[in-house]
């Protein structure tokens, strides 16, 4: 799993730098989110903007993430999703699960 | 079975790291289906997710001790169907117990058979003494 993590406007920036998450990928996902829920409580940004596809698993690993992040009364947000990704979080109900934002900028503002 | 338009045969080893490639066969086969008046790159994208969702399965459930373990996948298209058949040697799983997700609770499993179903038009799992078969239609 290609990511890159930066710290912006007092967020965690996981930008995920691959086109497609999958089983083959997404346990790796789940472990560097649970790992930045553990080591602080900023919000986590996770930006979407270079996947192309995702699968059941890759959601779940995302799931994962923000049921840790809520226990630990932080936050997951995801941004940039392209439209046959949102689908998926829609036929799955998931997007009434995350707070999801068109850009990285509008995520910045909801937090302030 | 009618003649098939197109009729792909592949077999893998039970490694997650072939999804990619079976995902991308759906996909470019999405656009190959000329007969089809839907939606073509949502019929890509589904038919990737469907295969991938059906491969990591197959994987998932196969013995994972045995090395020389395969997932072998038939995509055949006719001029109104597609039909998919992922067989596996696993100990197999009961499709019918699987429950719908709750959407209120949702958990990080149990999503992969419910796009299948959800997307496609018909989905079988079949156990025999020589393997298991997830058949899967989508009508064109």
């Amino acid at each position: 799993m290609n990511f890159k993590l930066e710290k912006l406007n007092d967020c965690q920036v996981l930008t995920i730098q691959e086109e497609r998450i999958d089983a083959h990928n997404s346990a790796a996902l789940k472990t560097e989110l649970l790992q930045l829920v553990e080591q602080g409580d900023e919000p986590i940004i996770v930006q979407l903007e270079q996947v192309r596809f995702i699968d059941s698993s890759g959601l779940g690993a995302l799931l994962s993430g923000h049921k840790q992040a809520l226990v630990k009364s932080g936050k997951l947000l995801l941004v940039n999703i392209q439209q046959p990704v949102l689908s998926m979080f829609e036929i799955t109900r998931l997007n009434r699960v995350f707070e999801i934002y068109g850009t990285i900028n509008e995520a910045f503002a909801a937090q302030s | 079975m009618s003649p098939a338009i197109i009729q792909v045969d592949v077999i893998i080893p039970t490694q997650t790291r072939y999804l990619d490639l079976i995902g991308s066969i759906g996909e470019h086969i999405a656009k190959e289906v000329d007969s089809y008046a839907g939606d073509r790159e949502a019929l890509a994208y589904h038919l990737n997710l469907v295969l991938t969702e059906a491969t990591a399965n197959a994987i998932k459930h196969a013995h994972d001790k045995e090395a020389k373990d395969t997932v072998r996948i038939c995509i055949h298209i006719e001029e109104k169907q597609l039909t998919i058949k992922v067989y596996d040697h696993g100990q197999g799983f009961d499709l019918e117990a699987v429950a719908k997700p709750d959407f209120d609770h949702p958990k990080e499993n149990g999503m992969g058979l419910f796009f299948i179903k959800t997307l496609m038009d018909s989905v079988t799992y079949t156990q025999q003494a020589d393997g298991n078969v997830l058949e899967i239609i989508k009508y064109l």
